[in-house]
C-alpha cells in the first residue's frame, strides 16, 4: 500500500491517491487534498464533505451523488458547481474516503 | 505547512478536457430497457462527459408525460427470466412482473424513470425527442417531460453529435 506525506504526516493511500484509513483524515488534510485538485474549500464545500464523512461512518460506504442530494439535501446542480466535472469522486477524495461503488 | 504528495498519487480528475461526448439513442419503451441508457448517461455525466439522449420510436415513452412513470416489463420473449415462456402470456403476468421489477430496482436505491431523468438534467445532460416518432404518435412539446429541449429530426441529431461516441439501446 503506498504512503504519501501530506502536511508532514504519513497517510495510507490507494494506488490513485485516495486515503484508505478513515481516521487518518482531518480538516487540515482536506484543505491540502482539495488544493491539490484545484479546489478552495468554502462553507458549502464543507457541508458536502461533512455529509460524506458522517454518511460513510453510518453505512460503511461512500455515498453516491444521488445520495448526497436525496439524503444530504445538497442539489445535484450545486455539487457540479462546487466540485466541477467529477463531483462524486472529487468529494470522496477530499473527504478521505474511497470512490463511491454505487452506479446511481 | 509542507505538502509532498507524489504527482503519481494525485487522482487525475481533469482528464476529460478532451471534449468527450456520448450520445445515447433510446429506442425502447419497456421498463427494463429504459434503465441501461439512463444509468450509463448518469454515470457519464458524473465523469464530466457531455451527454445527449435522443428518444425515438418506443423510447419516446420514456419522456412522454403520459407513460414515463408507468413503463412495463414483460417476461415474454425474454429467456433470461428463466421462466417457462407460456407463463409470460398469462393474463395479469405483465403487471406482476412489472411490480416485481420495480421493487427490485427500488431496493437497490435506484429511482423511477422520471427521477432518473431529473438527475440527468440536473447533472447537465440534454434530452431530445425524435421528430418522426412524435409525428407518428401526434405528440407535441407539451406532451413531453418538461426538461426535453426540443423535437429534432434525425439529421439534426446526427449534426449535433458530431465527434460523439454513440450508443443505440
Amino acid at each position: 500500500m503506498p504512503v504519501a506525506t501530506i502536511n508532514d504526516h504519513l497517510v495510507q493511500v490507494d494506488e490513485e491517491g485516495f486515503l484508505t484509513d478513515y481516521d487518518e483524515w482531518n480538516e487540515d488534510l482536506a484543505r491540502v487534498l482539495a488544493a491539490q485538485i484545484g479546489i478552495e474549500l468554502t462553507e458549502d464545500h464543507w457541508k458536502a464533505i461533512s455529509f460524506l464523512r458522517s454518511d460513510y461512518k453510518l453505512t460503511g460506504e461512500t455515498p453516491t451523488l444521488r445520495r448526497v442530494t436525496t439524503v444530504g439535501g445538497i442539489p445535484t446542480k450545486e455539487l457540479f458547481v462546487l466540485f466541477p466535472k467529477k463531483p462524486a469522486k472529487k468529494m470522496a477524495y477530499i473527504a478521505g474516503l474511497p470512490k463511491p461503488r454505487g452506479c446511481v | 505547512m509542507t505538502t509532498e504528495i507524489p504527482q503519481a498519487l494525485i487522482p487525475k480528475f481533469e482528464d476529460d478536457d478532451t471534449g468527450r461526448k456520448i450520445a445515447f439513442i433510446c429506442s425502447k419503451g419497456n421498463l427494463d430497457m429504459a434503465y441501461p441508457g439512463l444509468i450509463l448517461a448518469n454515470a457519464a455525466l458524473g465523469e464530466g462527459v457531455e451527454v445527449h439522449l435522443f428518444f425515438t420510436f418506443w423510447g419516446l415513452d420514456m419522456i412522454s408525460k403520459k407513460h414515463m412513470d408507468s413503463l412495463k416489463f414483460t417476461p415474454l420473449g425474454n429467456t433470461a427470466t428463466h421462466m417457462p415462456q407460456g407463463l409470460g402470456g398469462l393474463p395479469g403476468m405483465t403487471a406482476v412482473a412489472t411490480s416485481m421489477m420495480r421493487k427490485q430496482i427500488a431496493s437497490i436505491g435506484v429511482p423511477g424513470v422520471p427521477e432518473m431523468l431529473e438527475q440527468i438534467v440536473a447533472s447537465g445532460g440534454h434530452l431530445w425527442a425524435c421528430r418522426m416518432s412524435t409525428d407518428m404518435q401526434h405528440l407535441e412539446m407539451g406532451d413531453l417531460y418538461d426538461a426535453v429541449e426540443g423535437i429534432i429530426s434525425a439529421s439534426d441529431f446526427i449534426e449535433m453529435t458530431e465527434g460523439a461516441q454513440l450508443l443505440f439501446i
